[in-house]
């Protein structure tokens, strides 16, 4: 097994808005291995989510190289990205992004569909992980029928399906109360305990400190890349907070 | 994405707007529609023709007596008997691929019991049947004995049955025409209308000896031979124009025409007129199908300019599909196929609503209309290859989104 799952070296993006050429990027160099949690934190800006971009393969760094569990993807092809992305990453997002009018089961599908696995395949799957997230009893339901938290959670068992290597979440709590917000990161804690790599893209101190290790950025640079000694346990947290409420 | 996978999604994304889905798809209905209405009618019209070529017979020619000049005055074709009897006989000898038969015809009142009816008599030979295609629903037609005794017996048209004699067998009866009895041997087959609108099957045909001395010939005892009209068929195969050249050097000679000389004759070919009318009510149908056509062009661009709305309306979808790993041709194929179920459900509907227009239009406007189901798998076809061509730029505009900025759109 090569040795880390996500290896960057010297990655520059730079954009032009206008006259102006915007450094999104300028130098990251960060290895993640297998089993990590990682929360990425820095103000707007400060080039955190254009190195989610391009750790997800949703875009290529100006220069720089990335290897992706091994291989070289800063030079594919947007078709080779997105081949790339259906096998390694699964996205979490701050909206959910699930397609309306289509039931959950069949959200949790849709990677699957894009993989061409067959449909009885792909619906053994989408229920497991349903069920995983402690949906197997909604699988039919629309994400209008569903709160915000189970709609991440449906979310989150999208991006599971593929079992990927790496688990991608940008601001997956920001639009969660505090209590979902904790009981979403149990589920993020609860997976990187079973082996997935978990990188979470935030802003908030309170989401950053359930990671094992914090990357922080600002303009463009990886300023600081320290491990979190204590870790809170969100699950803990969640009891507590339930046992000061009774 | 398998076809049905990508079918239910185009299904559902047309579910969700459905009243604008509804609005495009009319565009395809309409035109689809007019495609197939346009095509039955001038098809219709086609079929009209090419029927009455039919009726006349093919490859036919007509020579008619010529314009006869009096002190100056030049009275019109016909008005002088300049055929004769013999010119047919020439004709059938000399020319080997043409099959000429004489007529002498006048109107008669026939009377049969107590029944009477006015109707065209054909004094002519038995070739005539040959020459018009004309087949015997019964009975036969005239011998060679009848033909040089001038034997009062006649062939009688179908309309001439159901006018006079009803329901009874004609065969056998005796008629009078202008107070001369003749048997009836035989019966016409139906003809149906000519290409003027007349009846042909009201007619009765006689021996032509018969007809010039019993019926008609008494205005015409000074030329015994002449005959009004000379039906020539070419036989098959053959260039008809090039028999009418030849028909026509004949006549000149055997009338003794100087070269310059006007014709004392009038060499019509009929199916070359007929041909011609085919030819244009092929580019009548023509016309209406293309103009149709261009209405279903005009749906195609109403798919197109929605397609683009949707496109941008679905943005992020399209960003989110992106993330999950689809590729280029999967959101081509997502909104091509879009695209193309909205025009084919247009078409679909638009060939039940344009056979029940056409059939109305048969109905409403008495016109003759042919539906063909090449008619409706053409504007199916062409339905469906609207949708591919007019999908396909909206299609590739939403594949080529990039993914970062399609997610972040709003």
């Amino acid at each position: 097994m090569d040795a880390a799952l996500i290896h960057t070296r010297d990655l520059v993006k730079v954009y032009q808005v206008g006259d102006n050429l915007i450094r999104a990027l300028a130098g990251v160099s960060v290895n993640v291995e297998r089993g990590e949690s990682v929360a990425v934190m820095g103000p707007s800006g400060s080039g955190k989510s254009t190195f989610m971009n391009v750790v997800g393969c949703l875009d290529r760094p100006t220069s720089g190289a990335y290897r992706l569990a091994g291989q070289e993807v800063s030079t594919l092809s947007a078709d080779e990205l997105a081949v790339a992305r259906n096998r390694h990453i699964g996205f979490v997002f701050q909206s959910f992004n699930l397609l309306a009018r289509t039931s959950a089961l069949e959200n949790v599908e849709l990677p699957l569909v894009y993989a061409g696995v067959a449909t009885r395949e792909r619906r053994a799957r989408a229920l497991e992980m349903l069920a995983r997230v402690g949906l197997g009893e909604r699988a039919g339901h629309l994400p209008q029928q569903l709160s915000g938290g189970q709609q991440q959670r449906v979310a989150i068992a999208r991006a599971l399906v593929t079992r990927p290597a790496l688990i991608l979440a940008d601001e997956p709590t920001g639009a969660l109360d505090s209590r979902t917000t904790l009981e979403i990161m149990a589920l993020f804690q609860d997976l990187n305990r079973q082996g997935m790599t978990v990188i979470v893209v935030t802003h908030e101190p309170d989401v950053a400190r359930f990671a094992r290790r914090v990357l922080r950025f600002l303009d463009g640079r990886v300023v600081a890349d320290e491990p979190n000694a204590a870790p809170q346990d969100a699950r803990r947290v969640l009891a507590g907070e339930s046992a000061v409420a009774a | 994405m398998s076809m049905g996978a990508l079918l239910r999604v185009a299904l559902r994304a047309l579910a969700v707007n459905k009243l604008r889905s509804a609005l495009t798809m009319l565009g395809i209905i309409i035109g689809v529609a007019a495609v197939i209405v346009m095509i039955a009618v001038g098809a219709g019209a086609q079929a009209r023709v090419e029927e009455q070529i039919r009726s006349l017979g093919a490859n036919l020619l007509l020579i008619l007596s010529g314009a006869r000049t009096q002190g100056g005055v030049r009275l019109g074709v016909g008005s002088n008997y300049t055929l004769s009897e013999d010119d047919a006989i020439a004709i059938n000898r000399e020319i080997h691929e043409a099959l000429a038969a004489p007529a002498l015809r006048g109107g008669a009142q026939v009377v049969w019991g107590n029944t009477n009816w006015a109707t065209q008599i054909y004094g002519t030979t038995p070739d005539y049947l040959e020459v018009r295609q004309w087949g015997l629903a019964a009975g036969r037609i005239f011998e060679p004995a009848e033909m040089s005794g001038a034997g009062k017996v006649c062939v009688v048209g179908q309309t001439v049955v159901r006018q006079l004699f009803g329901g009874t067998d004609p065969l056998g009866q005796v008629i009078r025409i202008k107070r001369v009895p003749f048997t009836v041997i035989g019966v016409l087959e139906t003809k149906g209308q000519s290409m003027m609108g007349t009846d042909q099957d009201d007619i009765i045909l006689v021996p032509i000896a018969t007809a010039r001395s019993r019926v008609l010939g008494a205005a015409n005892l000074a030329k015994q031979r002449a005959v009004s009209t000379i039906w020539v068929k070419v036989a098959d195969g053959y260039d008809t124009v090039a028999v009418q050249e030849q028909v026509s050097v004949l006549l000149r000679q055997r009338h003794r025409l100087q070269p310059g000389a006007e014709d004392d004759f009038s060499l019509r070919n009929l199916a070359e007129f007929m041909a011609a009318q085919e030819a244009s009510s092929r580019v009548l149908a023509l016309l209406l199908a293309a103009v149709a056509s261009v209405s279903l062009v005009v749906g195609g661009i109403g798919i197109m300019n929605i397609m683009l709305v949707s496109v941008t309306e679905r943005t992020r979808e399209v960003g989110l599909r992106m993330a999950l790993g689809a590729r280029t041709r999967d959101i081509l194929g997502q909104f091509l196929v879009e695209a193309v179920t909205l025009s084919l459900i247009g078409g679909l509907v638009g060939v039940l609503l344009g056979v029940g227009g056409a059939l109305a239009v048969a109905r409403l406007a008495g016109w003759q209309v042919l539906l063909s189901g090449e008619a409706v798998a053409l504007a199916v076809v062409f339905a469906f290859t609207i949708g591919v061509f007019f999908g396909y730029y909206p299609a590739r505009k939403a594949a080529r989104l990039n993914p970062v900025e399609a997610l972040r759109f709003e």
